[in-house]
């Protein structure tokens, strides 16, 4: 840790990474589980089979174990740009500060007021309308997203603005808001929900398949997890994929960075992995296995495209912004990358043999496949975590990309003393925090506990007692 | 200008929306280990709230927000100037939200007498925090000409500050008497009755007290004069008053709204002190923030200020359904959400 603790910046930035990372953990599954979860009390309600019901309630609990951690957190990520990043809350609060001043008065209010009234409102409201409020959560997840992604596509790629008085200020906020950038990030983290709550109830799911427990029930859950999980978790792929070529022309070094193509090259072959070649001083790797061509089609959309090389993008940022080093960390925005589009890879892989077995009708019958399927539950989480740590990691050393740089940002006031003592108490209670709800999912999740009856949540608790 | 002075009464009027509305919460908190008598009783507390606080608490958001867009150099200066501050009233919020849907996920009684006092504390600490922080907004802190804080956590705490917190600590507590006593039936609902007259005098005297210390600070420190400052000062100490006489006379709906309104009229109090100001500094007055130099520029400010009229009106309607959809009184017989029902005990 001493070596990465030499400054305030760097302890700010450890601080960040963290509280960032592991609110993240959480946010990918409210985005898919909610509308999940509308989706099966839809299905209820048109189908009138208690099986649904049942899921309902099932997967409800874990929605709002979950959610509850994720609006804690949230408050943390909303305050420490104040708290940690001053001088970047002075730059870019003109533009940065609109989209999350929306996102709290659009977004939060509506996600909030209706997940309580959803909880609570079985028995006060009309179906219909009890209905509509999951709806409305889902509805109010996804906007929020949209409108963090744009505060956070800015960094990457700001639009919309022009610095004046030593700041970035507002001039467009269409374009702020139709950012292509935000757009694409937007249908990335959506899609990234999707499948790792698809992934989650196909990973529950099959492990009652596997204790042979709530059959009946599990087999139909697992259905809806398949016709989710194969379709976004392919398109995914592609839209990220997309998003990389996108990224390739906004922000040129990351993607060098990325691929530790240090030289320019037309065509490239892609890099599946190498041993050495990450730093400057060690360009070449002395060990690895390439794709020829892949490189080029994977950032430029053609096998034989031109990509330009991390030394020569160093050269131009250098003649754009003077002196410095633009090099973003190579090694590790490398990983990332590869650890996001394997595992991506991987859990499409997962979801399409599930269909296939489903389709076979083996599916309750496969138990390897099964427990294959629980394994793959922290699979899209982990992919996700490496997606964001490549795309901030790699926007480095810039906290807005040719604007302000990370170095530069943070809260003079704020001592080395305050920030152990932050970065401490958010460890502490962070790591406290995931152990009880990893414990409070699992428990809530297991096949061995009783499951909601299909007695209807609206006849009083005296029935629903004698009905067990 | 117009637009910044919007935005001042906007941050205002947020600020006023979460102390009405999470202070109520808070309150039902801090109540939680005088009022109840055994479990059931408890229930019924949490369950007053528990559907309503997430988007009480977003008013926060909102009003934290809404300063980060249109005075960013306040946020900037009081965010990292409040620190520790601020880190301790994120523990406080962190550990409050998690136990209300975390206590109850375990039989062992120890988990429940956890969750049940780190709530307790975070209602009792989070308000306490809170008016530490606002307070020093208008007692000044040490700020240099870039707006950045030089003082240290030690700063923060004088008797003003403190006195600030105590206020808003009982503030609340009465205020979720009050609220209570809408909510609840019976016997339970007699005994927050005789809770909310035994916190209305400590109550008013101390809102009184910080009215009064308020406009003082406000003369002697922010080169304000006593009018217009007294006027929101007057009215929070009336309003009071009246809470006062109203729970006496056991008219909960007047005593509750009473109490609503001295909450919004003790932020009132503060931003009237503080204005044209937004962070007062101290000793050197001359690098105070005020509206004009802590704003965006005008453009980002008429952008959300479109968004904010547009949708503060329909948040206030859903919101004020919300409470309509739950208004029935809760005797502690009610069905229990499904959704915590989903592992019946081994019944």
């Amino acid at each position: 840790m001493s070596a990465i603790a030499s400054s305030a910046v760097d302890l700010a930035r450890v601080q960040f990474a963290t509280t960032s990372l592991y609110h993240f953990l959480f946010v990918p599954l409210t985005l898919g589980l909610a509308p999940l979860v509308a989706t099966m009390q839809t299905i209820w309600r048109r189908t009138g089979n208690d099986a649904w019901l049942r899921l309902t309630r099932f997967f409800g609990t874990l929605l709002l174990i979950n959610f509850v951690i994720g609006v804690a957190t949230g408050l943390v990520q909303e305050f420490q740009f104040g708290m940690n990043w001053s001088v970047y809350s002075r730059y870019v609060g003109n533009v940065f500060g609109a989209p999350l001043a929306i996102e709290g008065l659009a977004a939060f209010f509506l996600e909030a007021t209706f997940l309580g009234l959803w909880i609570f409102g079985w028995n006060r409201l009309s179906p219909r309308l009890h209905l509509a409020t999951i709806w409305l959560v889902a509805l109010g997840t996804w906007t929020s997203a949209y409108f963090i992604l744009v505060a956070n596509s800015w960094m990457q790629h700001p639009v919309g603005y022009e610095v004046t008085n030593g700041r970035a200020e507002l001039t467009s906020v269409w374009q702020l808001v139709s950012s292509s950038f935000a757009l694409w990030a937007f249908v990335h983290v959506i899609l990234v929900g999707l499948t790792a709550a698809s992934i989650v109830v196909l990973g529950i799911s099959c492990w009652h398949l596997a204790r042979g427990r709530n059959q009946e029930l599990f087999i139909r859950a697992a259905k809806l997890a398949l016709i989710v999980a194969v379709p976004i978790a392919g398109a995914n792929l592609w839209i990220g994929s997309h998003f990389g070529i996108y990224t390739t022309e906004t922000q040129p070094m990351k993607i060098a960075a990325t691929e530790a193509q240090w030289d320019t090259c037309q065509p490239c072959s892609f890099s599946m992995f190498q041993i050495g070649g990450f730093s400057q001083s060690d360009q070449t790797p002395s060990f690895s296995i390439q794709i020829p061509g892949l490189l080029s089609f994977l950032s430029t959309g053609s096998f034989h495209g031109k990509v330009i090389g991390i030394n020569e993008n160093q050269k131009d940022e250098r003649r754009q912004f003077g002196r410095g080093n633009y090099i973003p960390p190579v090694e590790a925005v490398y990983w990332s990358m590869r650890v996001m589009a394997y595992l991506g890879s991987l859990v499409f892989v997962v979801a399409a043999l599930g269909a296939f077995l489903y389709w076979r009708g083996k599916l309750a019958r496969s138990r390897w496949y099964l427990w294959t399927a629980v394994c793959t539950i922290p699979l899209p989480f982990l992919a996700a975590l490496a997606g964001w740590v490549l795309t901030e990691v790699g926007r480095q050393p810039w906290i807005v990309y040719g604007l302000l740089r990370t170095s530069d940002a943070n809260s003079p006031s704020v001592s080395t003393t305050w920030l152990w003592t932050s970065l401490g108490v958010f460890a502490v209670l962070y790591g406290v925090l995931t152990l009880v709800d990893v414990v409070l999912l699992r428990r809530y999740s297991d096949p061995d506990r009783d499951l909601p009856g299909p007695e209807s949540p609206e006849q009083p608790p005296a029935t629903a007692a004698i009905s067990y | 200008m117009t637009f910044q002075i919007f935005w001042f009464c906007l941050i205002a009027v947020l600020w006023s929306g979460y102390f009405v509305l999470e202070g109520f919460d808070f309150g039902v908190g801090m109540l939680l280990p005088f009022v109840p008598r055994g479990k059931a009783d408890r229930e019924v507390l949490f369950e007053s709230i528990g559907p309503v606080w997430d988007g009480n608490e977003v008013w926060l958001v909102v009003a934290a927000g809404g300063t980060f867009a249109a005075f960013p150099t306040w946020y900037g200066a009081m965010f990292s100037g409040f620190y520790l501050a601020l880190l301790l009233i994120l523990v406080c919020l962190i550990l409050r939200a998690v136990s209300f849907e975390w206590r109850d996920k375990s039989d062992n009684p120890r988990w429940h007498a956890f969750w049940l006092g780190a709530h307790v504390a975070a209602s009792f600490g989070a308000p306490f925090l809170w008016g530490v922080a606002l307070a020093n907004l208008l007692n000044g802190v040490p700020l240099n000409s870039d707006g950045d804080f030089t003082g240290n956590l030690a700063d923060l705490f004088t008797a003003y500050t403190v006195f600030a917190g105590i206020a808003v600590v009982l503030l609340f507590a009465f205020h979720g008497a009050t609220f209570l006593t809408l909510r609840t039936t019976g016997e339970l609902c007699e005994r927050v009755a005789g809770m909310a007259r035994r916190l209305s005098v400590p109550a008013a005297a101390v809102v009184a007290g910080f009215a009064i210390w308020t406009v003082a600070v406000a003369v002697d420190r922010n080169d304000k004069d006593v009018f217009p400052p007294v006027l929101p000062a007057a009215l929070a100490v009336l309003a009071l008053v009246l809470a006062l006489v109203f729970v006496r006379r056991r008219q909960s709906g007047r005593a509750f709204l009473a109490t609503a309104l001295g909450a919004v009229l003790t932020v009132a109090t503060l931003f009237t002190s503080l204005y044209p100001r937004v962070m007062v500094s101290n000793p050197d007055f001359g690098n105070s923030l005020t509206v004009s130099n802590a704003a965006s520029s005008h453009y980002a400010l008429v952008t959300i200020t479109v968004v904010a009229l547009i949708l503060t009106p329909i948040v206030l309607i859903y919101q004020a359904w919300t409470y309509y959809v739950l208004r029935a009184r809760l005797s502690g017989e009610e069905v229990r959400p499904p959704t915590d029902a989903i592992a019946p005990p081994a019944a």
